[in-house]
């Protein structure tokens, strides 16, 4: 074990840190209603073209497509820099974390150099289709259809809790492509243009009055044959290799955002007073916010050792199948600890914005979105501990 | 950067593993709980021999002076078999030496303690049961050439078998560190029975006890400083050694949740069950992370090293016990008896809960760091 930078990680490091030294934009002042987050939308797109004009968007991408075929310790030194220099996140994050590297694993030449450099630059966003009202824990179930005709297949169905739909650009779906086989065997992945004649993007509104995920629907979409995305019905592997990057990658943007809210937790608790003290001097809050920032500590480094072991083995090591349910829960419990410890006033939507309401009540879906926390626990048990299966 | 254990620490954690698992089985561990003081002579020879008494003492001093990432591949190990006996303490105390004394104390209790000869202990704690040095009371009063003890040093683990004891006591608003034989006249051990009997502790009172000014360790730097830093060292080896102790629960009670039937199928099918066990390991790996950093972070004296220390043993501090909870849970009727080993693991990890500080004291020194440094 030896967590010393090499010469090069540490030139790596360097670089980056002085990049974000001259580039890291101030931080937005925000807010939570219609204009204001379309207002930040636009703020994070611009920032992640800058991002990805100096290089540093999807640096373990290969070079040919845009990006640095650096290691994955890089990215991990990445996330930290990141995190100290509080720079914004990067927007385009089902794209970067899920969709890439699932073009990277299975996409035709022509797909990956067609996609992958819009991915890092912002100029297409990725949603991601494979939830139906009727399959969700059981994605496989799914009965979007797909029939050939000629060298197009046509879509017809309903997704739903499509997050980002509404501005995305391009949609990776699981469709059915031959419902006479068993439900893994008939499906297939497709890459398809959300400007398609024939979709059509319902907004659902999600209890912290946020409409960040929408309702899809497919009627009569043409998608051109060079859109499979893998293999024709055997687009399960395909929705397999994109979930366990999500597993495995979205951990590294989260942490970024968790280490800004606990920062900025801290510097109020120096402001606020109660009982005559500062917050931050509450025995018992002390307690809670330390033991917030030895979990938080605790993702980063179970993340950095699942990069450093990928990169070494080149499989994902089980550290990883742990890091979806750390980070969900973890930051359910951060808000909760944040609200306790700003007291009443954080329920105001007057107070930040309304940013501790809307973040305490978006970390519910946490431990659903991304596969729920029971789902996570039964891949553990069965694909890690080896029990026998449930289901 | 790479964040595992290198080739060359696999392979002394495997021969490790193999050691234990030969020497140390638990009808082994249940003999030595049962005897006077949880000490096997041989046992501790025979880890001498494989070097492990003297892993990190340098090689001057007949160590073979390994790292402390080294170190905690192989306390891992003896948390595995819940090895009885003094090695933490002895570990704790010759870092102390290490640190605090001068040549002439290095080569007198070093060398030994590398040979397996000599076992010692440090005796911090008082009534209070507070883990700050800065805490300490009992009285050193100088008295001529002399030091003179007086007072009572309480939770002094492995007290009755150390050779020497290492108190860490006052003498007006310093701290000093004597080094007093364990058949010193006026010294008096009582062992406290507590809940884990493979790691005993005393109350070693001291009545005018009379120790040479020249054998205090003669400190290169403050005492305060030295204990803390001694101490992060043993407390990093601690967490190793309840991770091995939690990695033997989770692998105990999987097994156990595959081979168990009821309702004519292995319980491990139920996820009621199969989440209990998922939890069990996210504890452990995520306890594994905290300590491989905290190990590597007080060995390369990284400015993250004291945080890093109480991130990990504030965590395996709950973990371990939240581990063996669950692991009993699991075992159902036959996990709550004298009889399964699941129980040897449990109060181990309940004792080091509470050794070199539990979670509440590790938070509040994290607080100390994160919450009020900021506050400048
Ligand atoms: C904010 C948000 C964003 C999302 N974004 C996307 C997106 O962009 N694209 C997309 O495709 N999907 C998205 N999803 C959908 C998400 O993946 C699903 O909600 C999730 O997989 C659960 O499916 P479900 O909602 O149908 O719940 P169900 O599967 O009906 O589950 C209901 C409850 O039953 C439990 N359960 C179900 N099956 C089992 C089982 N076998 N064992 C134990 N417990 C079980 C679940 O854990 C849960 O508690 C998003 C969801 C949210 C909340």
């Amino acid at each position: 074990m030896d967590l010393n930078l090499t010469p090069e990680e540490q030139r790596f490091r360097d670089e980056l840190r002085a990049w974000l030294a001259a580039n890291v934009p101030q931080p937005f002042a925000g807010g939570t209603n219609e204009e204001e987050k379309g207002e930040y939308f636009n703020f994070l797109r611009a920032w992640q073209r800058k991002v990805f004009d100096a290089g540093w968007a999807g640096i373990s991408w290969p070079k040919e497509y845009g990006g640095r075929g650096a290691a994955l310790i890089e990215q991990a030194i990445l996330t930290e820099e990141w995190a100290r220099a509080e720079a914004p996140p990067l927007i385009n994050a089902l794209g970067l974390s899920l969709i890439g590297p699932t073009i990277i694993a299975v996409g035709t030449p022509e797909q990956k150099s067609r996609f992958l450099p819009k991915i890092l630059s912002c100029e297409e966003i990725w949603c991601q289709g494979f939830s139906e009202p009727n399959s969700g824990s059981d994605v496989a179930s799914l009965a979007t259809k797909a029939t050939i005709d000629g060298d197009h297949f046509v879509v017809n169905g309903q997704k739903i809790w499509t997050s980002l739909a509404h501005v995305a650009d391009w949609v990776l779906l699981l469709v059915r492509t031959d419902p006479n086989v068993p439900k893994h065997k008939g499906i297939t992945a497709l890459l398809v243009d959300m400007h398609s004649p024939g979709v059509t993007v319902r907004p659902l509104k999600q209890m912290n009055g946020d409409a960040s995920f929408n309702e899809v629907f497919f009627d009569n979409v043409r998608v051109p044959m060079a859109n499979v995305l893998g293999e024709i019905n055997k687009g399960w592997s395909t929705a397999i290799t994109t979930l366990m990057n999500e597993r495995a990658h979205l951990g590294t943007g989260t942490y970024v955002a968790f280490k800004r809210n606990y920062d900025q937790l801290i510097a109020h608790t120096r402001q606020m007073k109660r009982n005559g003290r500062p917050v931050s001097k509450d025995p018992v809050i002390r307690q809670k916010l330390a033991q917030a920032f030895m979990e938080l500590e605790i993702f980063r480094l179970t993340n950095t050792r699942a990069l450093s072991k990928m990169q070494n083995q080149h499989v994902p090591g089980p550290e990883n199948s742990i890091l979806k349910i750390q980070w969900s829960e973890y930051n359910q419990r951060f808000q909760q600890i944040a609200m306790e410890t700003l007291g009443p006033v954080a329920q105001l939507q007057g107070f930040d914005g309304g940013k501790w309401v809307y973040d305490f009540l978006r970390t519910r879906a946490n431990t659903i979105e991304a596969g729920t926390s029971e789902i996570q626990r039964n891949i553990v048990a069965e694909r890690v501990l080896g029990l026998p299966k449930s289901y | 950067m790479d964040f595992d254990l290198s080739k060359a620490q696999k392979l002394l954690q495997q021969s490790a593993r193999d050691f234990f698992a030969r020497e140390c089985k638990p009808e082994r561990v249940r003999e030595l709980m049962a005897s006077e003081t949880a000490f096997d002579d041989k046992l501790w020879r025979d880890m001498a021999d494989q070097g492990f008494t003297g892993l990190t003492i340098p090689e001057e001093y007949g160590g073979l002076g390994l790292s402390l990432v080294d170190l905690i591949a192989v306390t891992e190990e003896m948390g595995r078999s819940c090895l009885p006996g003094p090695f933490i303490s002895t570990l704790w105390a010759a870092i102390l030496i290490e640190r605090a004394g001068n040549e002439g104390q290095r080569k007198q209790y070093l060398e030994p303690i590398a040979a397996g000869d000599l076992k010692a202990t440090v005796a911090l704690l008082e009534e209070s049961g507070e883990w700050n040095p800065a805490a300490v009371m009992l009285a050193a009063i100088k008295d001529g050439k002399e030091y003179r003890l007086r007072g009572t040093k309480h939770y002094v683990s492995d007290a009755a078998i150390a050779d020497v004891i290492i108190v860490v006591a006052r003498e007006n608003t310093d701290l000093v560190l004597l080094p007093v034989e364990r058949g010193a006249a006026g010294i008096k051990i009582t062992e406290t029975p507590a809940i884990d009997a493979t790691r005993k502790l005393y109350t070693v009172e001291f009545d005018n006890v009379a120790i040479p000014e020249s054998n205090a360790l003669a400190l290169t730097t403050k005492t305060k400083e030295a204990v803390e830093a001694a101490t992060d060292v043993a407390t990093v080896a601690l967490c190793a050694e309840m991770l091995g102790g939690m990695v033997w629960t989770l692998d105990t009670t999987v097994e156990y949740a595959k081979t168990r039937q009821q309702f004519g199928k292995p319980i491990g099918i139920y996820q009621a069950v199969q989440h209990q066990c998922a939890d069990m390991f996210n504890f452990t790996e995520s306890a594994r992370s905290a300590i491989y950093y905290a190990a590597w972070a007080v060995a390369e004296n990284d400015p993250s090293a004291k945080l890093a220390v109480s991130v990990a043993k504030s965590f395996c501090s709950d973990a371990a016990r939240e581990v063996g909870n669950r692991g009993v849970q699991v075992h159902g009727g036959i996990g709550f008896t004298w009889e399964h080993n699941i129980q040897l693991y449990y109060k181990r990890a309940k004792s080091s809960e509470i050794l070199f500080g539990d979670a509440n004291y590790h938070r509040e020194k994290i607080a100390e760091k994160v919450v009020d440094e900021l506050e400048g």
